[in-house]
């Protein structure tokens, strides 16, 4: 993986130091809150219900063992013992001091990491393919150009004050796990006839509160103008892009009221002026970076590990794992494997101290010392010898962190919610685990087979409810009190899509049973080994919504505050600050 | 009043001239002196204005740098106004006005101008700083020095960091 230099170093060390006095200014009172509030944000610091939360990018989702280390360590030292995965294949704490932060990222910058750009209206922390660099189907490896973009993009003095945030996600295979349809910008690494690199480029994707499916601005661009075009792409942005209404200031609302041609049209227009100027990337700078992700030494294997076929026969949880969570791996004898972060009962992404220093330590013994974040919350051991499989198994597993079901209807993508975002509507964790724990069998999660539930507590979608084969959305409404829309048929990869919504909104109480509804009627309609979203797309909303909206969708009673409740075991914490602040928003 | 200009904290005689409620860009009456007038003035009373010894002008983040195009050299100061510090047009603006519009002059941030946005004003263009009155301009001052190197271009640096300075390879590591 890519390693820093004497300059990356220096960079994120003047970071910390530029921090750490911003810190002391606010402490201080010499910098008000609102003032202050940019520059912690530019730092991935957040002001939630309870606490501070720093969010830490991870740049395309890969992190060392040495890196996840670090990890555990800011979760015992500076948090409550556990850390929280996300979407964007970033790790965030939850319960954080201020007038630690400063300390926390020079402990991140030892091991070349930083919670830079991972918030405010900058280009965010870019995400990538979790299989970059081992999938079967792999193109182009996408991680040195990932590389190159998050150098280009860190304190580009143009636009680190743009409308709204901007996020960039890039993929090099033919299957896409990088969701680049639904980013601001989505690459997709490519080569053409004659066997060059380029790239399509897609624009205006993105989900919150008006779900677009990205424009395809152009069709195969050389990647030596990587860089020039998304300078030229993001000038316009910063120029033509609302500011007038945060909800229409991203990307896709201006690239939807130009139209993409025309939006096109003013960016070639911008880039004329900067093609093939000094910011066209080099073969040198390509090969300088690529070198870092040259692909471990393999063993020679002739083809599959016979012992795996013999576990298999004898251990039937061990052959749920390998069905569900190890994934191919284009050398022979090699597998990929999912360490799944959805164990019922616990937050989706969620890991303790002990999980992520125990993760750490498979990394070292079985992959290469390097481990993925996942956009769905899980992490990777992407390198594993199909000969380890069985110990790595049982390590895993005595960790919490074998549930065999990567895909399966407990594989929830959630965000954090109302027990701890200020900007949620309803709660998302709690109603995740009150339907892993609804259907917890996995014999019926292995029958349903693959299904994606994602969950968001508020339009900003960060639970990707919208790309969700059934996606549930927290709804703000009068009475205050907490509401879910379901959706159907949202889809993420080459076959995007996004989910329409069913009917009026359910409660807490009801959404399981929802489901269940839900569910029953694909066990119906299905035939052969069809997965729910195929059932879905083939027979469209209608017998779904039919059945849902019957009969009255009983509350059930069990879901009650006293099991569910509002952080039941942390209901003493009150929000406090070491400061005076505004209103604890963003 | 004091500005930060080429890196020193100077005495400035350059007044902003603002509009109030009442009054038009076409019948203001702009004073004598060195007067920093908004675009919309400087574009309806030109031929007067331009006949004075120094002219100066100011664009808000909502207008176009391009108008000027074909006679920025005229302008002894450019300034850009920043109606808030979250406004991030002026960085394009700043921008644009230097690398197409081949601006040489004093570029001049107004405004909302605050510490920690100046080293990227500097990297745009910007060789001058009105902070806001409330701020110790001396303190202000630090946020030209935060950081010693640069990935990418800007107006500043016309070559990204990798045609710059040899990087460590990955077999040196």
């Amino acid at each position: 993986m890519y390693r820093y230099d004497n300059y990356d170093q220096q960079i994120v060390n003047e970071r910390v130091a530029q921090y750490r006095d911003q810190v002391r200014r606010r402490l201080s009172g010499e910098l008000a809150e609102d003032e202050f509030r940019p520059l912690r944000l530019q730092n991935g610091l957040y002001m939630q219900i309870h606490a501070y939360m720093l969010r830490i990018a991870v740049p395309y989702g890969l992190v060392s063992s040495r890196q996840m280390r670090m990890f555990a360590h800011i979760a015992r030292n500076y948090d409550r013992g556990y850390g929280h995965f996300t979407t964007r294949q970033n790790i965030q704490f939850n319960w954080l001091k201020l007038e630690d932060t400063p300390a926390i990222l020079a402990d991140l910058a030892s091991v070349e990491m930083h919670g830079i750009q991972t918030s405010g209206n900058c280009i965010r922390n870019i995400s990538s393919d979790e299989f970059a660099g081992v999938a079967a189907d792999e193109i182009v490896d996408p991680r040195p150009y990932a590389e190159i973009l998050r150098q280009w993009s860190t304190f580009h003095p143009e636009f680190a004050y743009l409308p709204r945030k901007f996020k960039i996600a890039i993929s090099g295979a033919t299957t896409d796990r990088a969701a680049i349809l639904v980013h601001d910008i989505g690459l997709s690494v490519l080569k053409n006839a004659r066997g060059e690199i380029g790239f399509r480029v897609l624009v205006g994707g993105g989900l919150g509160r008006t779900p677009i499916i990205g424009s395809e601005i152009y069709d195969f661009l050389p990647w030596q103008h990587m860089m020039t075009y998304i300078e030229a792409i993001m000038r316009v942005y910063n120029q033509y892009g609302r500011r007038d209404n945060i909800y229409k200031a991203r990307i896709k609302i201006l690239v939807k009221a130009l139209g993409a041609a025309e939006f096109k049209r003013q960016v070639d227009a911008e880039w004329a002026d900067i093609k093939d100027g000094s910011s066209t990337l080099t073969v040198e700078e390509l090969q300088r970076v690529e070198k870092y992700f040259t692909p471990p030494v393999y063993e020679i294997f002739s083809g599959d590990d016979p012992a795996v076929a013999v576990h298999k026969a004898e251990n039937k949880a061990f052959a749920n794992w390998l069905q569900r969570n190890v994934k191919p791996h284009k050398v022979p004898g090699y597998a990929a494997v999912v360490l799944s972060l959805k164990k019922t009962a616990i937050a989706p992404g969620d890991a303790s101290d002990l999980q992520m220093d125990a993760a750490a330590d498979l990394a070292d013994r079985f992959s290469f010392g390097e481990l993925r974040i996942t956009h769905m919350q899980n992490l990777v051991l992407a390198d594993v010898r199909q000969a380890d499989l069985f110990t790595l198994w049982k390590i895993a597993a005595a960790q919490g962190m074998a549930t065999p079901n990567v895909g399966l209807l407990s594989d929830i993508i959630c965000c954090p919610g109302g027990d701890f975002c200020t900007l949620a509507n309803a709660r998302s964790i709690p109603l995740a685990r009150a339907i892993s724990e609804r259907f917890e069998s996995l014999d019926f999660q292995h029958d349903i087979g693959e299904i994606e539930i994602n969950m968001s507590g508020c339009m900003n979608s960060c639970g990707h409810n919208h790309v969700g084969h059934i996606g549930v959305l927290g709804v703000d409404k009068q009475d205050g009190g907490e509401w879910y829309q379901i959706s159907l048929g949202g889809d993420q990869g080459n076959q995007s899509a996004i989910g329409k919504v069913i009917g009026p909104s359910f409660t807490f109480q009801q959404v399981p049973q929802v489901i269940d509804r839900l569910l029953q009627v694909y066990v119906r309609e299905r035939i052969e080994d069809e997965k729910f979203i195929d059932t879905v797309r083939r027979i469209g909303l209608v017998p779904f919504k039919e059945y849902v909206y019957a009969t009255p969708v009983v509350p059930d009673a069990r879901l009650d505050d006293e099991a569910y409740g509002l952080l039941k075991d942390q209901n003493s914490v009150a929000a406090s600050y070491a400061v005076p602040y505004f209103t604890p928003r963003f | 009043m004091m500005i930060i200009k080429n890196k020193t904290v100077v005495a400035d005689d350059w007044v902003v001239l603002r509009l109030a409620g009442n009054e038009t860009p076409e019948a203001v009456t702009v004073p004598a002196g060195k007067i920093i007038v908004p675009l919309k003035v400087w574009q309806t009373q030109r031929e007067l204005l331009q006949t004075r010894a120094e002219s100066g002008v100011w664009l808000n983040s909502d207008e176009r740098p391009e108008v000027l195009q074909g006679e920025v050299a005229k302008f002894s100061v450019i300034a850009v106004n920043f109606p808030r510090f979250a406004d991030g047009r002026g960085y394009s603006i700043a921008y644009n006005l230097r690398a197409r519009l081949e601006y040489r002059g004093e570029l001049r941030a107004i405004g909302d101008v605050l510490r920690d946005q100046l080293f990227y004003m500097q990297r745009v263009g910007f060789d001058a700083f009105a902070i806001r009155a409330d701020q110790n301009i001396h303190d202000a001052l630090k946020g030209l020095t935060d950081f010693s190197e640069t990935y990418q271009t800007s107006w500043d640096q016309k070559n990204p960091l990798f045609r710059r300075v040899p990087r460590t390879g990955a077999e040196l590591k």
